[in-house]
């Protein structure tokens, strides 16, 4: 794929640089930096989560078998493919390949799409059920009195949890559709993609989270 | 502004070009102006709950009014004025500058975060006007979550939405700090402010997400009725006060570092001597910043975590004095033999060691397991805490200010009205806040609209202080507007100061430096016979 051919016209950087090279490190050191943020703003849900399991291990290992293990851990495989795809876009920037990236965007975009609908069956399936805490939460519990309480804790977090990180999902879709935009136009090129690379670092991460919420979510019921 | 030379303030006029701007000099003063009008917004409250705290039994506002006058104060002092001010003022219009960059790394990112922290602003007093919060400025739970009939979730949402203010500006300083240094300037030989900064922006990275989450899960178990801090649902109390100091401990040094950045500067150029120990207030502030982290249960002695746990949150406390105290040995020792030119700035800044002396050292005994289970809640727990914030942090944003107004404005205000100004406050600030130490040794718990008529007199003390205190405060607003328009001319660096903000000139062109500077000195280097 060759560029079109025109004269640059405009500074490939801004003017707060020096150099592209100044300005391509500082916005991948920004990327980093703010992923750090993001680490601490989970953290603080997975320190929940611990104590509370660690208060209730019964009703959390119970509640998490309510959970669909099935349909969890298709998504699994969704997310960690569009990791994958998401490397292709980075590597297709890389090369100058227009089409190819504009192409793998989009099948990001999808794969990204998909795990949030899969995602909402989910949902759908659990406020179905009465398992959305709440006033119309029921949990027939093996344990009588507190488990219910305390079942419903362990869907609290849950919620919020995926919640939270299908937010972060819904972001990062709309981010590779203005990067899919901008790279139909041709606005990367194999000596200036940052942007790509910069948003894969943040697909990446939000992938990663959700490795930390599967086995947490899902798999602490053990065998059902 | 009739002078020819083109510089950021007269570079446009108009409303749009300060609300959109994008050069960190003007975000700095839209920053000045908002974190000033909010300081007075706090400061009146104080005012008010002062008044009422004149007779035993006040009746100047309702117990309700006052308990949503002094959450008022705690919130907006701590939230909007005390954790921004330092970074978000001087360290917006001075990091480019100390470092020799034309801006920052990300000036878009710098302008939203302006506009992040006004909405949350907007939020927490919008709250406020429609009839306010009671919790205190902590939220504890389950009384925030579920039993307060006040406007929780619009102030805590407004807190939130600050907090990527928070965030935003400490991620654009890290990544400036560490890619856009001018030519030379190596780390070892980066200003003390710059310094400082730094390790605040890690730690607004680090702990304000933590904040925002567990504000958000306050505001979920309030409007869902969750039960996630609930007890009776199940939930943990504790949990929300770990989580809450393990941003609001760091955020006492969110406050405090960077004042400590700002005398590391006043200190060295007032005393016409190389900082003592550079490397030792390097290390200090990581030290401080690292072990900030590891202290947040001292606030929760009494809350019924585990004695072992007291002990070591009790022992880190102590171990975090360190640091501190190195610092105060590094000023004291740069004073030694130095020629002290006692500048509005400097007495600010001698101020400032002298009050963050005491209430650093009374934070020992509240670290003390014991002796702070007696004073633990009480007045004493105030008067430590407004020695560090207000004696430390506010002495030394106003210090800074004085010291960097000339080139932020251009102009020169009348020294000696900021040297009245500067003892004014000294002195309201020690009446005000002393004789709450003593009322709280003796037991006068905070909170509280009512007391004993024996404290009488510390009250009324400390009601006369907090006048003489506004009255320093109004004193430099005052003076300062006068000299922005007709102040006269000050110079590029009227105080014969090294950094590179005193090489540009006053105030700085757009884009900071006519030609890119080369840094070829030690920092401070006041004895080599460069700065006379
Ligand atoms: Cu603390």
């Amino acid at each position: 794929m060759k560029g079109d051919g025109m004269a640059e016209s405009t500074r490939a950087f801004a003017e707060q640089f020096d150099d592209p090279l100044q300005q391509k490190e500082a916005a991948q050191a920004g990327m980093w930096v703010f992923l750090v943020t993001e680490v601490l703003f989970f953290g603080a849900l997975l320190t929940a989560y611990t104590v509370y399991r660690h208060l209730y291990p019964a009703a959390f290992r119970e509640a998490s078998r309510r959970t669909d293990l099935a349909l969890g851990s298709i998504n699994t495989a969704v997310l960690l493919t569009s990791s994958f795809t998401m490397a292709l876009c980075v590597h297709a920037a890389k090369t100058g390949r227009r089409a190819a990236l504009v192409a793998l965007l989009a099948l990001t975009m999808a794969l990204g799409a998909g795990f949030l609908a899969i995602k909402g069956v989910e949902w759908a399936r659990e406020i179905h059920e009465h398992l959305l805490p709440g006033p119309s939460f029921e949990f027939p519990s093996a344990y009588p009195g507190e488990a219910g309480r305390q079942a419903q804790l362990f869907f609290v977090l849950y919620f919020v949890m995926t919640g939270v990180h299908a937010l972060h999902l819904v972001i990062g879709i709309v981010l590779l559709g203005v990067l899919a935009f901008f790279a139909a136009l041709g606005r990367y090129r194999s000596d200036y993609y940052t942007p790509v690379e910069v948003a894969g670092l943040y697909w990446h991460f939000v992938d990663i989270v959700w490795i930390f919420l599967y086995p947490l979510l899902y798999l602490v019921g053990g065998p059902r | 502004m009739s002078d020819a030379r083109a510089h950021y303030l007269n570079a446009g006029h108009s409303m749009r070009s300060w609300l959109l701007t994008k050069d960190h000099k003007r975000i700095a003063l839209l920053y000045l102006a908002s974190v000033t009008a909010l300081f007075f917004v706090g400061g009146s409250a104080a005012v008010m709950f002062r008044l009422q705290l004149l007779t035993p039994h006040g009746h100047l506002v309702l117990p309700e009014t006052y308990n949503k006058l002094f959450t008022l104060h705690g919130i907006v002092m701590v939230f909007f004025f005390l954790v921004p001010a330092v970074p978000t003022v001087l360290g917006n219009f001075l990091i480019p500058l100390m470092i020799g960059a034309k801006d920052l790394a990300f000036p878009r990112i710098n302008l939203l975060s302006w506009y992040l922290f006004i909405a949350g602003a907007a939020l927490a007093l919008g709250a406020t006007l429609y009839g306010g919060v009671d919790t205190g400025w902590t939220f504890y739970t389950p009384y925030s979550s579920v039993f307060s009939n006040t406007y929780v979730v619009a102030t805590v949402m407004g807190i939130f939405v600050a907090g990527f203010s928070s965030i935003l500006t400490g991620l654009n300083f890290i990544v400036t700090i560490h890619k856009m240094r001018a030519p030379g300037l190596r780390w070892f030989r980066l200003p003390l402010f710059v310094w400082a900064i730094y390790a605040t922006s890690f730690m607004f990275v680090l702990a304000t997400p933590v904040l925002a989450m567990a504000l958000l899960l306050v505001g979920l178990e309030r409007v869902l009725h969750l039960g996630i801090f609930n007890p009776a649902l199940g939930g943990d109390p504790l949990l929300f006060q770990h989580f809450f100091w393990f941003y609001s401990h760091p955020a006492v040094y969110i406050m405090v570092l960077p004042a400590m950045g700002v005398i590391s500067e006043l200190i060295p150029c007032f005393s016409r001597r190389r900082l003592f120990g550079y490397e030792f207030v390097v290390m200090a502030t990581f030290g401080i910043a690292f072990l900030g982290f590891l202290v947040w249960g001292h606030h929760m002695f009494v809350s019924g975590q585990s004695a072992f746990a007291g002990l070591v949150f009790s022992f880190l406390s102590f171990v975090v004095a360190v640091p501190s105290a190195i610092k105060v040995f590094n000023w004291t020792a740069t004073l030694y033999k130095g020629r002290i030119r006692f500048h509005t700035p400097m007495l600010y800044a001698l101020g400032f060691i002298g009050l963050f002396t005491i209430g650093g050292l009374t934070g020992l005994f509240l670290a003390t397991l014991g002796v702070d289970v007696h004073v633990h809640d009480t007045y004493f727990v105030i008067a430590h805490f407004h020695y560090i914030m207000v004696g430390g942090s506010v002495m030394a944003y106003l210090g800074g200010i004085h010291y960097w107004w000339p080139k932020i404005s251009g102009k020169m205000y009348p020294d000696a009205l900021g040297r009245w100004a500067a003892v004014l406050i000294f002195v309201g600030f020690n009446l005000t806040f002393f004789p709450q130490f003593i009322v709280g040794y003796l037991g006068m718990p905070r909170r509280f609209y009512m007391y004993p008529p024996e404290f009488q007199v510390y009250n009324v003390f400390s009601t006369a202080g907090a006048s003489i205190l506004a009255l320093g405060y109004l004193l430099p607003l005052g003076y300062l507007l006068w000299s922005f328009w007709y102040g006269p001319d000050a110079g590029d660096n009227p105080w014969g100061a090294s950094g590179l903000e005193w090489k540009t000139s006053s105030p700085p062109p757009v884009r900071n430096f006519e030609t890119k500077p080369v840094v070829d000195e030690e920092p401070y280097d006041y004895e080599g016979g460069r700065y006379g």
